[in-house]
């Protein structure tokens, strides 16, 4: 058996048994939902329809309802599609490179945190579909024969390598997902009174492919994860260093850098972390998982953010720096017009949120505190947000030619789409917490025994 | 012949290590051990072969590889990219090993694509797992917190009562095999 230190905080709080466990995590599902749980629900709806008609807006008009104009062709839509990404990097670095570096307090957070990847990067995908104008001709973008000659792909575009990128991470993400559900959907399968909910039990039935839990299945079982941990971990740092390759591999000054790979990479995860912890500190509350989400979990993720913020921090000052000693005037240009520029409140904005805000992390006393985090969490989340909006917008306002420099501001609809998303992306969330084990019981009941807070008496 | 089978119904995990251990010592035909969670050291005691999921992983990523360098070499190189040569910012598409650089991350997302899929794939038709099967487990409390011994035998029952009783087993269900 896998033993622990004492000294070592426990991971799950209170006299729990395997039945506690068992009952706690079905309780969301089986029970009925609370008040604040409609009153979120509510608002996301109504936040999601108001998107969906911006959307059939845009699509019925055209992109011109949009703020965007002739220099500043690529704004607000792919800001909130880079930071929409950027939020579905946590869910695979807590389930992958987590589980390879055997970090058992990954159990709790892991099926939220996928969940939030695989919500976060449909309202991503979202974006690039509307920007296309006519949506139906989406499959365009994918190497299939057609019949319009030979029209095909272009596989040195980093464009291309995107479409491949996203849709492979949503699609493993998905199977990851649910490879590890389906044990937890036999449990709340043979849990169900077959008189009380008939329609549930079918329902979970089938969901569950027929479970139970033989050992050589347990052991193949051990070995799927363990192999698709070690295929999502490259998968993960692929898909956004490929997304800052659209921007990288053009020559725009302030685009046309090195640097992006590593730092996008790292800004996805520090967001994404950020976004875990918002959604998880009002989950646990909603569905009483106080005794699994503790804020040890809290305070192991806000070590992850203050060291992935600081490692974004020096990206920024490298930018900078390599901007000066380079020596190519619109390179220096570029950075100086980002921070001193017309645009200089985002550039501020995204120091002070990414930058400054996280290293109070450093005092123990706000990075264990569960209303500290939320708010930087949130600070963090707009921060990030900025990020994309700086490394878009500001380098292409001023464009090559002077007479052609402009500004850019977000229309209505841009507005209203981007909270869509966010509504959307709740909606699922929020049913997702009713429907779903949200805690991987199966892996926290292995741990019960070592990690327990009883059991380490 | 007819064998009569045992359900011994375990509380711990600890304790389904000792019994399966006792009972395998002795001889008994220990037939399958359904439980809620993986139990560590249990499979070399039930004497089940290492699982060769990890290398249909590998030989599916290979077959993804493939398939990627074959389908950009068809599109931009041999075939379509022949007759109909695509010239984006001068980037030279005659021959596969000058754009190898730009083909990589698409050759990359294939092997990966193909690999956890097709696994997973593997993984679900090796464990008889798919929409509309139903549970093979005796006991429907082994997906909360009982750990189940199957035990098949012919005689000694005695003995293997005993075996589990010295182990902390919880319930004892006989059955006739059918």
């Amino acid at each position: 058996m896998h033993k622990e230190s004492k000294i070592r905080d426990p991971l799950i709080l209170g006299n729990k048994t395997y039945h506690d466990i068992t009952k706690d995590i079905a309780k969301p599902v089986e029970g009925k939902a609370n008040k604040y749980w409609w009153i979120l629900f509510s608002l996301s709806v109504v936040l999601m329809l108001w998107g969906f008609i911006c959307m059939a807006y845009t699509i019925g008009t055209g992109i011109g309802t949009w703020g965007l104009n002739k220099t500043i062709d690529w704004a607000w839509d792919i800001t909130n599609f880079v930071w929409w990404i950027g939020i579905g990097h946590a869910g695979t670095l807590i389930s992958a490179v987590l589980l390879l570096f055997r970090q058992k307090w990954r159990m709790a957070i892991n099926r939220s945190a996928e969940a939030m990847t695989i919500f976060g990067v449909a309202q991503a995908a979202l974006f690039p579909l509307i920007h296309m104008g006519r949506p139906w001709l989406a499959y365009f973008v994918f190497p299939i024969p057609n019949q319009f000659g030979s029209l095909w792909v272009n596989f040195n575009s980093p464009l291309l390598w995107d479409v491949f990128a996203i849709s492979t991470y949503f699609s493993v993400s998905c199977v990851f997902w649910y490879i590890g559900l389906i044990p937890d959907f036999a449990m709340l399968r043979d849990r169900m009174d077959k008189n009380i909910a008939p329609m549930k039990k079918k329902l979970y039935a089938l969901m569950a492919f027929g479970w139970s839990g033989r050992a050589k299945h347990w052991q193949r079982f051990e070995e799927v994860s363990l192999v698709l941990a070690g295929l999502a971990t490259p998968l993960v740092f692929s898909v956004h260093s490929i997304v800052s390759m659209d921007f990288a591999t053009s020559i725009i000054p302030g685009w046309h850098t090195t640097i992006f790979p590593p730092y996008f990479v790292l800004g996805a995860l520090f967001s994404g972390f950020a976004m875990v912890e918002t959604l998880l500190i009002i989950m646990r509350k909603v569905v009483n998982m106080e005794a699994y989400i503790t804020i040890k979990h809290i305070e192991y993720m806000n070590v992850i953010i203050l060291f992935t913020g600081s490692l974004v921090g020096v990206a920024y000052i490298t930018e900078l720096f390599m901007a000066w000693y380079s020596g190519v005037e619109f390179e220096q240009y570029a950075f100086l017009n980002r921070a001193t520029g017309p645009y200089w409140w985002a550039y501020a904005s995204m120091m002070t949120c990414n930058v400054v805000i996280p290293q109070l992390y450093w005092i123990y006393k706000i990075r264990t505190s569960f209303v500290a985090t939320f708010i930087l969490s949130i600070f963090v989340n707009i921060g990030m947000w900025f990020e994309r909006f700086v490394i878009i917008v500001t380098s292409l306002h001023r464009d090559f030619l002077p007479s052609s420099w402009g500004m850019f501001s977000p229309s209505f609809i841009d507005i209203g789409i981007f909270l869509g998303t966010i509504g959307f992306f709740f909606v699922l969330f929020l049913l997702y917490s009713r429907a779903f084990p949200v805690v991987a019981q199966a892996e926290i009941k292995s741990i019960l025994k070592s990690s327990g807070s009883e059991y380490k008496k | 012949m007819k064998e009569k089978i045992i359900h011994a119904i375990f509380n711990d995990e600890q304790d389904v290590l000792t019994a399966v251990k006792a009972l395998k010592d002795n001889d008994v035909n220990v037939n399958e051990v359904f439980s809620p969670f993986p139990i560590h050291g249990l499979d070399p005691i039930l004497g089940l072969k290492e699982t060769r999921m990890a290398i249909t992983a590998f030989i599916y990523g290979c077959i993804g590889l493939t398939f990627g360098a074959l389908l950009i070499y068809y599109i931009m190189i041999s075939g379509e990219g022949k007759s109909w040569p695509m010239n984006i910012g001068g980037k030279p598409n005659q021959t596969f090993y000058h754009n190898l650089p730009s083909f990589v991350p698409i050759i990359f997302e294939c092997t990966v694509l193909f690999a956890a899929h097709l696994m997973s794939i593997t993984y679900l038709f090796r464990n008889k797992l798919y929409p509309g099967s139903s549970s093979t487990s005796p006991d429907p409390r082994t997906t909360d917190d009982k750990f189940l011994v199957e035990v098949l035998y012919n005689k000694n029952k005695d003995q293997i009562l005993q075996l589990l009783k010295k182990s902390n087993v919880s319930e004892i269900n006989e059955k006739d095999e059918d």
